[in-house]
């Protein structure tokens, strides 16, 4: 029953080319995004040439340039990548392990639990920096908690969890509105940002905390990728592959919550980001390997081009959100229509 | 192939507040085929979920060489222990090469890189369950006959010396189900893997196995060769239904027919 050593070759080099399609695939998509974030910086109301761009990168004093790349397109191109990597990242690790598109943070409540602390945080508690996001993730876990524990009978079925947070998920957004409906002064703005997602008014100094974030969090699910991997063959069968269940659900529920709640914190929910990124990955690189990485780098690009089109390509200027909201919506019908079709369950 | 013995002892377990099996002791015979069978709902899938820790026992203990697996850390228990659970799911476009190499699992960590080893035991696992020729095909366009096989072949590339399925002739037409039991044999009789499955058919695990354990109302009722345990009294008592046992012409063991309410011969005509 031992294989021939021309079969052995024949699977190592279907392997290998595997591994170069993925590799190819995540290369060329990581230098597609240098490229958004080198053109985010350059085109606006104004072009500003390449040289100049490094030279402000350098940080040398370019008259003109200076403000316009230094202070409002960096910090909103830098921001748009980090939210969308983390918004990315965190959707397809609760697509992947609950084997569900529809069972991302964005639609099950846990962005709009984070928002709706936050809100809840600036407008009536008067905070701001560390302690709205601090508030956000608190509130992301709870939400996630609570969405778990009604959903619970005898384990957790995702369409269950799923229908549980679409109900939770609009009761926080009344909440949202009757916040901010009460709020002393509040502007279009900012209410838009806590209904629909913005990177308005970015500024550098709120992208260190997302980076941290990032990493620790983002690195606390890649360090389970494989764990998700053998989940998306089933609960049973990743057990009998010898990954502990709960506790890689446990973790990663905690990893992608805290990711995702700071940058909620930042930016509001940018909608349908983490919905779109994990699908849109799969298929890019096919079944072949972990999807969080490329997840997280479709999420980034999405939320750099929403941004460009809603401040330039369109008449008027819109929240990314909204554009973000416009390709998302389509999407969700499309897939509720599919499961219609097939008769599977969600 | 090395010598693991399976041990079940005082065993409880269930669901919620029910309790599903109790008092349950059995020594799974070491390099042999040991098919659990009995009625519906019985507890026999509960017994194949507790023996691979798919669920913890309320009290008793599944013990692997003397050692409970349910204290053992879950990757190392993997790579002596394999289980095909009764509905595993294919991602959507994966090729059977791709699945297959799943299997590996327990033997990778986070960083290790994929090994000759690694390919050996994809490449020998296809060609033991004929899906070689399948390798570069995506599982969704496989037939159910052609997809089990993939799945054990996945089972197999986990190169554990037990291997636990439950149902796994289940969905197949009758061809597929001799298929897959013919395989399962080859691989005991050739790697001396030890195989314990749930079957719902009596006769092809009487056939198959050369150990019967009968499941009813959450109790062992009875565990043996084949000859031994398949009698007129255990189809009633397990079953709750009149039999006659005859002996199996092709296999010399016993095959069981059913007796109802109809369809009986009157004075010698039908």
């Amino acid at each position: 029953m031992t294989a021939a050593a021309f079969q052995v070759e024949a699977i190592a080099s279907s392997r290998r080319k595997r591994q170069t399609r993925r590799r190819t695939v995540l290369i060329a998509a990581t230098l597609l995004l240098v490229a958004m974030f080198v053109l985010a910086l350059m085109l606006g109301q104004s072009f500003t040439p390449p040289g100049n761009v490094i030279r402000v990168l350098l940080g040398q004093d370019v008259p003109g340039a200076s403000f316009t790349v230094g202070k409002l397109r960096l910090p909103r191109a830098v921001m748009s990548i980090l939210a969308g990597l983390s918004f990315g990242l965190a959707g397809a690790a609760f697509q992947i392990m609950l084997r569900n598109p529809l069972a991302s943070p964005d639609i099950i409540g846990i962005s709009v639990g984070a928002s709706a602390a936050a809100v809840f945080a600036i407008v009536v508690l008067s905070l701001n920096g560390p302690l709205v996001s601090l508030f956000a993730v608190l509130s992301g876990l709870g939400v996630a908690l609570l969405i778990y524990g009604l959903s619970f009978r005898n384990g957790v079925a995702g369409t269950r969890l799923i229908l549980v947070g679409i109900g939770v998920s609009a009761m926080l957004e009344s909440f949202i509105a009757y916040t901010l409906s009460k709020a002393p002064a509040w502007n279009l703005q900012e209410a838009m940002r806590w209904l629909t997602g913005s990177v308005n008014g970015a500024q550098l100094s709120q992208a260190l905390p997302l980076l941290l974030a990032l990493l620790v969090f983002g690195g606390l699910l890649l360090s389970r990728s494989r764990d998700l991997e053998a989940l998306r063959l089933g609960d049973d069968m990743a057990a009998a592959l010898g990954t502990d269940v709960p506790r890689t659900r446990a973790l990663v529920i905690f990893a992608a919550v805290g990711t995702i709640a700071v940058a909620t914190a930042v930016t509001g929910p940018i909608s349908f980001v983490a919905f779109l990124s994990g699908p849109i990955a799969a298929r890019m690189v096919g079944a072949q390997g972990s999807l969080l990485i490329p997840a997280a780098l479709v999420g980034a690009a999405l939320v750099l081009i929403g941004d460009y089109v809603g401040q330039f390509l369109l008449p008027g200027r819109y929240p990314v959100g909204v554009i973000t909201g416009a390709l998302g919506a389509p999407y969700l019908i499309y897939l509720i229509i599919r499961v219609n079709r097939t008769g599977k369950s969600l | 192939m090395t010598q693991h013995t399976l041990t079940i002892s005082d065993l409880a377990a269930g669901y919620g507040d029910a309790l599903v099996l109790g008092g349950l002791d059995l020594e799974v015979p070491t390099g042999g085929i040991t098919a659990i069978v009995g009625a519906n709902a019985c507890g026999k899938s509960t017994l194949l979920r507790v023996m691979s820790r798919l669920l913890s026992p309320r009290s008793g203990q599944v013990l692997l060489d003397g050692k409970s697996i349910h204290r053992m850390p879950p990757r190392q228990l993997a790579r002596t222990l394999g289980l095909l659970p009764q509905s595993p799911i294919a991602p959507e476009g994966i090729t059977v090469a791709d699945l297959v190499s799943r299997g590996r699992h327990p033997h990778q960590g986070l960083l290790s890189r994929w090994t000759q080893a690694d390919d050996e035991a994809v490449a020998s696992a296809l060609e033991a369950t004929k899906t070689f020729d399948l390798a570069e095909r995506p599982v969704d366009e496989l037939s159910g006959g052609q997809r089990q096989r993939v799945w054990i072949a996945m089972a197999l590339a986990q190169q554990t010396d037990l291997l636990l399925l439950d149902e796994p002739t289940t969905f197949l037409d009758i061809s597929h189900q001799v298929e897959v039991l013919d395989l399962l044999t080859d691989l005991n009789k050739r790697r001396g893997t030890t195989i314990v499955m749930v079957l719902h058919d009596l006769n092809l695990a009487a056939r198959y196995a050369d150990y019967l354990v009968a499941i009813a109302d959450g109790r062992l009722h009875a565990a043996g060769k084949p000859e031994a345990i398949l009698t007129e009294d255990t189809v009633r008592k397990v079953f709750g239904l009149e039999s006659r046992i005859i002996l199996d012409p092709t296999s010399g063991r016993p095959l069981m027919l059913p007796i109802g309410r109809h369809r009986m011969m009157i004075d010698g005509n039908p």
